[in-house]
């Protein structure tokens, strides 16, 4: 009986978070609303079956999320009968912080890393799981699963332990945290996939749909409330759109599609000639920028 | 090269279709590529990406721009920059980090690890090795086999990588020409089936023209064989093999929402299972029979290898993680003590006799390197004798734990015969290692077990049992030095009991006198009395004259292996007669004591003894830290203090 991919895949994750589990003191799962954090939550489920996965759930809220996406983590975190820690950085709150009146750099460093980085140390956990997969950037492709970092949550690309085998060296010293990836080897279609035959539920935006929308430096953004100032002259159009990733509303662009369905999304996909970070406005700031907001403590 | 020349050499977009009508049936291959840039090695995978559509038009875009970026010329593209992901590696050009690659066409999803090729980076290697079911390892058709070849041949085999390509790239610059290839297939047979590759399939392409990487190629015509692509799509997975091997389930995870449900998670090693299998919990013995197997899709009726369940089990049985189960019937090797083959990883060098953490599997144990054998040079395969290793170097050790595991050799199982050697004090992994086998059995861990038994107490004291059995004429020294022997130990928190004349000749054994028939007697019973201690979980120090070598046999075959530690405490006779500490020998040169050792009754010596004590040249204090350091050596005691 040779298992399918979509089955290894599983069984590897399930097992990397039991060995968290069993090794961390603290654990949490980074909870984002997105499509991967939608699996990873599924994986959780069955890696402890029958019991609930023993450890709560963490939202960094950058208060910028697309209002769907609020509304699903609600109704999710009460399905699945688990606690829900939500995270606002206050002194970015107090500052009005936001990506279109600060820029996304400094509104990804103030409310994702730093806020990030507050609420691990806030609630002392010391080892946190992320939805992170290898194939999304170039980085990403060398990281480890079992990613360390300092007592004040820098990664270090150029010192990290070697991973061998099912074998993952979990130990630490006080103050050191685990960033954990049970993801890293799956691709953008192995997600798809696997929601497909699992029927994991989904932010409804990722699905197509008549949604408004401003076209800026060929990018679809989506006008979800009155936050988003329109240029002299600009009109939200109706225009059936799509999310690929699902960020900060203003920073993640749309894709125009048809794909109503998971098995449509999947066929577009096939059909692509574009990775999924396309959509992605932060990704372009720099060569290596993904790198160096690792370095930085960025998930 | 020209941008026209990487266009797709098939109708690339049909390696999709299967995604969707069958990622039920779609198997995984996890495969590590080996050579250097100048091998063609990142040309090779970004072709392979490029040709399953797994590299897009932004990410092509993105290269197009970091290679005119770094100086490659107009419409040219350097792969290495897209595989090369931490900024360190972009401004060296190297590969220094392995990097995990992603396609998939219609029947498998690969997983690449693309592994750098320098001696310098061979953990490198040696970590994306041991997750791999094959290596595809790269010649440049101009050179033909090089020393580092070799090198990745070797690591590949040791790492249990059973399927290999040699994929001679660049057939293009030597004309297509067969007989270059056939000498290079010529040159490498003969090292592959001396370093134990069964499996090795011989393919001529060029990366950069598309020729036989995915389809067959008209300049090469001659060849016979698959193309690369269709070889990875039908290379054999080590899972599959796996699931033919014995049952071996390392308890990861105690489940225990409530009272009702105990279960025991992890992932299957090998084999298969069912409900109602008889089971074996080793190291433990303990036996039981599978109730269920629980998954969160409901209870499985049989799983396999690979899978990551939940197992309950009839009986209310000790379990915890790091144990494994097995079937009854086919269990694992149970031992402490063995021959490895070891990578050290560290800057730091691997230090016989320093206590570092095994991890292997679900279990975490103290063990030591009590012995570095050899030093193996990884290009030449020569032996080098070492007394310690540096990082990349590989050697074959003999390791000590501080308890018994249940393993099995790695050649057989990955998952149960591979550890990570982790330093106590930073925390980082400073080695991998590779089963070899057992040096000695624990048979007798394979006994019902008693619920609290002597691993549960000696785990309590934080010591490994043992007995010292003192051996040497009267007026050696023994008493004295065992004396000094407790009384470091006890200050080392040791946990300890000294046997000598004293105690036991007025009591126990006050009804035995002194031929040979009652010397035998005696000794029989303190060797029973000191089995009980050690029992116990007790370091015991014995300090009798023991004259003979049957005597001193029996009590050291009523002990585990390695709880009997034998000190001959050497001095000549005519020492300890000048020394005579109670006039006994005056005594029995007087004719006084009859049957006294070294005047009319035989002392044997000590053949094999594990420590001899020259107390000619030692002083009793000097010969008892000598007995220390042997112990810590041995992983009995963690230090000398």
């Amino acid at each position: 009986m040779p298992l399918t991919h979509l089955q290894r895949l599983e069984a590897e994750s399930i097992h990397i978070m039991r060995e968290v589990v069993a090794e961390a003191d603290n654990p949490v799962m980074l909870y984002s609303i997105g499509k991967d954090s939608s699996v990873m939550l599924h994986l959780a489920l069955k890696a402890f079956h029958p019991a609930k996965p023993p450890f709560p759930l963490l939202h960094v809220d950058t208060t910028w999320k697309f209002r769907d996406m609020y509304a699903f983590r609600d109704r999710r975190a009460r399905e699945v009968g688990m606690e829900l820690i939500v995270h606002v950085n206050p002194e970015g709150l107090a500052m009005q912080m936001g990506p279109i009146t600060h820029g996304s750099a400094a509104h990804t460093d103030v409310m994702k890393t730093q806020a990030l980085r507050q609420a691990l140390d806030k609630y002392g956990f010391d080892a946190a799981f992320g939805g992170a997969r290898r194939d999304e950037e170039k980085s990403r492709a060398k990281e480890r699963i079992f990613s360390f970092r300092s007592a004040h949550h820098r990664w270090d690309p150029k010192n990290q332990r070697p991973e061998l085998w099912r074998v993952y060296n979990a130990r630490k010293h006080k103050g050191e945290s685990i960033r954990v990836f049970p993801l890293s080897n799956w691709t953008e279609l192995d997600v798809w996939q696997y929601i497909h035959r699992e029927n994991i539920p989904i932010v409804p935006l990722y699905f197509a749909r008549e949604r408004p929308v401003v076209e800026r430096d060929g990018t679809l953004i989506m006008v979800d409330d009155d936050r988003l100032p329109l240029e002299p002259g600009e009109k939200p159009r109706l225009r059936k759109v799509r999310f690929r990733t699902l960020g900060c509303y203003p920073l993640t662009g749309a894709i125009e599609s048809q794909a109503e369905t998971v098995t449509a999304i999947i066929e577009e996909m096939l059909a692509t000639r574009l990775s999924e970070r396309q959509g992605r406005v932060i990704d372009f700031d720099a060569n290596a920028s993904m790198e160096r907001k690792k370095v930085e403590g960025y998930f | 090269m020209g941008a026209n020349e990487f266009a797709p050499t098939a109708d690339s977009s049909a390696a999709g279709e299967g995604y969707l009508r069958a990622p039920e049936r779609k198997g995984l291959l996890r495969f590590i590529t080996c050579g250097s840039v100048d091998d063609g090695k990142s040309t090779l995978i970004g072709r392979l990406l490029y040709e399953s559509k797994l590299l897009f038009e932004d990410q092509l875009a993105a290269l197009r721009a970091d290679s005119r970026r770094q100086g490659a010329g107009e419409d040219e593209l350097d792969f290495s920059l897209l595989l090369d992901g931490l900024a360190a590696e972009r401004e060296q050009r190297i590969t220094i980090d392995v990097a995990y690659r992603f396609f998939a066409t219609g029947t498998r999803k690969f997983i690449v690890a693309d592994t750098p090729g320098h001696e310098q980076y061979t953990r490198n290697m040696v970590t994306g090795a041991s997750t791999a079911d094959a290596a595809v390892l790269i010649v440049d058709a101009q050179k033909g086999v090089s020393v580092q070849t070799r090198r990745h041949s070797y690591l590949a085999s040791l790492l249990g990588i059973r399927h290999i390509a040699v994929a001679v790239n660049k057939m293009d610059l030597v004309g297509y020409d067969e007989r270059t290839f056939r000498a290079i297939v010529g040159g490498y047979r003969d090292f592959a089936t001396r370093i134990g590759l069964e499996d090795v399939v011989f393919i001529p392409v060029s990366a950069l023209r598309g020729d036989n990487v995915v389809v067959p190629s008209a300049n090469l015509s001659w060849h016979r064989g698959p193309t690369l692509l269709g070889w990875l799509e039908s290379v054999p997975i080590d899972e599959d093999r796996l699931q033919r091997l014995a049952f071996r389930f390392p308890v990861q995870w105690i489940n225990r929402p409530d009272q009702s449900f105990r279960g025991f998670a992890g992932t299957i090693a090998s084999g298969e299972i069912e409900p109602g299998a008889r089971v074996r919990v080793q190291p433990s013995g303990r036996e039981s029979r599978v109730a269920r197997i629980v998954t969160a899709d409901g209870d499985l009726r049989r799983a396999v290898a690979g899978q990551s369940v939940t197992l309950t089990l009839v009986d209310e049985i000790d379990v915890s993680r790091g144990d494994i189960i097995s079937r009854a019937d086919a269990p694992a090797e149970v031992a402490d003590q063995f021959e490895a083959t070891l990578v050290w990883m560290a800057d730091e060098p691997m230090l016989p006799e320093r206590p570092y953490l095994m991890k292997i599997g679900a279990c975490t144990v103290n063990a030591q390197v009590s012995e570095l054998k050899y030093r193996l040079n990884v290009n030449s395969l020569e032996h080098v004798a070492a007394k310690t290793l540096a990082l990349n170097e590989i050697g074959v050790v003999n390791l000590w734990l501080d308890q018994p595991i249940a393993f099995d050799p790695y050649k057989e199982n990955r998952d149960t015969g591979g550890f990570i050697l982790v330093d106590r004090l930073s925390n980082n992994t400073v080695g991998a290692g590779m089963f070899e086998f057992a040096l000695r059995r624990a048979h007798n861990i394979h006994i019902q077990a008693l619920d609290v038994n002597k691993a549960a107490r000696s785990e309590l004291k934080g010591q490994r049992p043992c007995v010292l059995w003192l051996t040497g004429l009267s007026g050696a020294g023994k008493s004295t030095i065992a004396n000094f022997l407790e009384k470091r130990l006890h200050a080392l928190g040791r946990h300890t009991y000294l046997l000598d004349g004293d105690n036991v000749r007025h009591g126990l054994n006050k009804d035995l006198g002194f031929t040979d028939v009652d010397r035998v007697e005696n000794i029989r019973r303190i060797a029973e009395v000191a089995k009980l201690m050690v029992d116990a979980g007790l370091i015991v120090i014995t300090a009798f004259i023991s004259p003979f070598r049957a005597e001193r046999r029996m009590a050291r075959e009523l002990m585990g292996a390695g709880e009997f530690i034998e000190v001959f405490v050497d001095a000549p006779l005519a020492l300890a007669e000048e020394r005579d500490p109670k006039g006994l020998y005056k005594k029995a040169r007087a004719g006084q004591i009859k049957h006294f050792t070294g005047i009319d009754s035989p002392y044997e010596e000590p053949e094999h003894a594990e420590i001899r004590l020259d107390t000619t040249r030692l002083e009793p204090e000097a010969a008892a830290e000598l007995v220390l350091r042997e112990l810590a050596r041995r992983g009995v005691i963690r230090t000398v203090g």
